[in-house]
């Protein structure tokens, strides 16, 4: 007959504060562990965040439509027309919060002292400002103001490079349609600062139409460029948009357009995997030496509770619920204690000693610890899946032992 | 009728590389409603027999049956329902679970068996009254005298009405007045509730209670007789 899961609890719960020293320690140590998994995760998760979010708000967006070729050879020549009714209707869809098209392609900038190969970007400058940050990091000068303005926004990176500043002219050069060059003098009209300096090496903006009659390309684009909601969940959108463009483009979502920053989420969410269970094993001596303790303390018991009826299994689901009582009760306060000391932190942890180092792994000087709920589940379940497994072992023990021998135990 | 009936039970034990005769060909026959003393030296094999007898251990060889069903051959946990459902022990150091009360101790062994809350409180409350502790229901094992402790182990053990106690030493840990009370207690309880009683001892006294006197020697029945001046 099953032991009732009523009368195992009382047992589970009664033994559990009849050493409450140990007991504490123990809920201490679990507590401690629980807070430092999600306080470390929401650290890391924010330094990624703003990595990603910040790649993502340089250039890429949420989503891209392009050519099918544009990606191996990003000219002039593999471009598309501007966007079709089905997808203009498409892209007036809730899930879109911004989109813009633009020309982008490869060119030379020259100044009077140097030239360097660079990315030339054609903007509608309005629409862009939802999407993308250059225009809140301009160090220099102005942005943009329209698709007709004839000025240059170029990184200050770049304009140390060549030796320039605003105000200053400098020459575009690229290949028209027909492979002839076509080039013109630009005014430098802005310098922007970008987290990675390479972005501002090699990354400059004009006004789109400028660049199109400047390549003479009409109202071709090189790729439309959609914001989302949410830069983890874009597939519906990108399911979205690829069902509304036409079917000669390609669609894909940032984790493709930028590889890095995609492998980037990646390797994040398999170091808080690491990080949870590394924490774990650490807690897991302690609770598998806790029960032992208490299972030796309690031979007696165990074999008294067999000799009245007990079945075995009702002896293990007896210790099993104490571990689980303890492991709840450890991350509930831990879960209380990581969420108050992150909420305070949420408007931004200053680094500004270490900007530099942070700047080269393309984070901000300011860290927002990021607390994601799919964090504190996955910490949770972790511990009490992982806990109960390690508690599996004393309770087994205590399970099988012998009546008579237990009974006599002092 | 039989309650208990023991077929040519051996056990040894390995201590070291020494054997020891545990239940040496041990064959008994038990009555419903017997009132039997298991008396003999230390070592003579007498809690060997009556742990045998309640399915705690498993002899080497032979049959036991309790209440015609045979016990020998059972898994743990036909065993733990065997003993949950047909025998009630009392044990030398009172072994109660000590973070339960007295009356939750009394109901541990209904709650196991799936007696609904209402019945179990108030058959609990009926033994503790017939032990004589009513007022001690709410009391932890830590706040009763050991004479208090081992009644409350009495009732646990008679509350689910079992066919057949074991006592193991009942009366050791108890002073001469304590321990005359509790014998007393088993005395009527076996002539009001027809409980079978097999007691193991080697206290004179408690032996004088006995209808029945089985006494042993290294793991053998030495001698097995009817009393009739056993106190009543």
């Amino acid at each position: 007959m099953q032991t009732p899961i009523k009368t195992i609890t009382i047992l589970a719960w009664r033994n559990l504060w009849r050493n409450y020293r140990r007991t504490f320690i123990m809920l201490a140590a679990i507590t401690v562990g629980a807070w430092a998994m999600i306080f470390m995760t929401a650290l890391m998760r924010g330094m990624v965040d703003e990595m990603i979010k910040d790649g993502i708000r340089s250039l890429p967006g949420h989503v891209q439509i392009h050519h099918p070729l544009y990606r191996d050879d990003p000219s002039i020549t593999n471009s598309l027309s501007a966007p079709s009714k089905q997808l203009l209707t498409a892209l007036k869809q809730d899930d879109v919060i911004a989109w813009s098209t633009r020309v982008r392609v490869p060119a030379v900038i020259s100044s009077e002292r140097d030239s360097r190969g660079i990315i030339l970007v054609g903007i509608d400058p309005v629409a862009e400002r939802s999407i993308t940050n250059t225009a809140d990091n301009i160090s220099e000068g102005r942005f943009l103001t329209d698709k007709l303005d004839n000025g240059l926004v170029i990184g200050a990176a770049l304009a140390k490079r060549l030796d320039t500043q605003p105000g200053k002219r400098v020459v575009v050069m690229s290949q028209d349609p027909d492979n002839e060059i076509a080039d013109r003098g630009f005014r430098i009209v802005g310098l922007y600062q970008a987290t990675i300096e390479a972005m501002e090496e090699n990354t400059i903006y004009a006004a789109r139409d400028t660049v199109q009659k400047l390549l003479k390309m009409g109202d071709q684009i090189s790729e439309v460029v959609i914001l989302g909601k949410d830069y983890r969940d874009v597939s519906t959108l990108t399911e979205n948009i690829k069902s509304a463009a036409a079917n000669d483009t390609e669609v894909l979502p940032w984790q493709e357009l930028d590889t890095y920053l995609g492998t980037m989420l990646k390797v994040m969410d398999g170091f808080v995997f690491v990080w949870i269970v590394v924490i774990f094993l650490a807690l897991s001596f302690g609770l598998a030496n806790t029960l032992i303790m208490a299972v030796f303390e309690r031979v007696r018991e165990i074999g008294l509770m067999q000799a009245l009826g007990m079945r075995p299994s009702g002896i293990l689901y007896q210790f099993m619920l104490e571990a689980f009582f303890l492991l709840t009760i450890g991350l509930g306060i831990g879960n209380i204690a990581a969420v108050a000391s992150i909420k305070p932190l949420e408007s931004g942890i200053d680094l500004s000693v270490v900007a530099e180092g942070m700047a080269m792994m393309g984070a901000g000087s300011t860290l927002y610890p990021a607390l994601y709920i799919s964090d504190i589940i996955l910490a949770n379940i972790i511990v009490i899946i992982l806990g109960l497994l390690t508690s599996l072992v004393p309770a087994w023990r205590a399970s099988r032992y012998d009546p008579v021998e237990a009974i006599t135990k002092t | 009728m039989t309650a208990i009936s023991c077929k040519a039970l051996c056990r040894t034990f390995q201590q070291g590389e020494v054997k020891i005769t545990g239940l040496d060909q041990v064959t008994i026959d038990i009555d419903d409603g017997e009132f039997v003393c298991l008396s003999g030296p230390s070592g003579s094999g007498k809690t060997t027999l009556l742990n045998a007898m309640g399915g705690l251990d498993t002899p080497d060889s032979g049959q036991i049956t309790v209440n015609s069903q045979r016990i020998d051959h059972l898994s743990k946990g036909e065993m733990a329902d065997m003993r949950l459902h047909k025998i009630g022990f009392v044990f030398q150091a009172y072994n109660l679970i000590p973070v339960l009360t007295a009356q939750e101790n009394i109901e541990f062994v209904m709650q196991v068996q799936g007696v609904p809350a209402t019945k179990r409180h108030i058959k609990s409350l009926e033994v503790l009254k017939e032990v004589g502790l009513e007022g001690a229901a709410d009391r932890l094992p830590s706040q009763l005298s050991g004479g208090q402790q081992q009644r409350v182990a009495v009732a646990r053990a008679i509350v689910s009405k079992p066919t057949l106690i074991l006592a193991d030493e009942p009366t050791a840990n108890l002073d001469t007045k304590t321990a005359s009370q509790l014998m007393d207690l088993f005395v009527e309880l076996n002539r009001h509730h027809k409980i079978t009683f097999v007691i193991s001892t080697h206290d004179q006294r408690i032996m004088t209670y006995a209808r029945r006197l089985i006494k042993m020697q290294d793991g053998k029945i030495i001698s097995d007789e009817k009393l009739s001046s056993a106190i009543q």
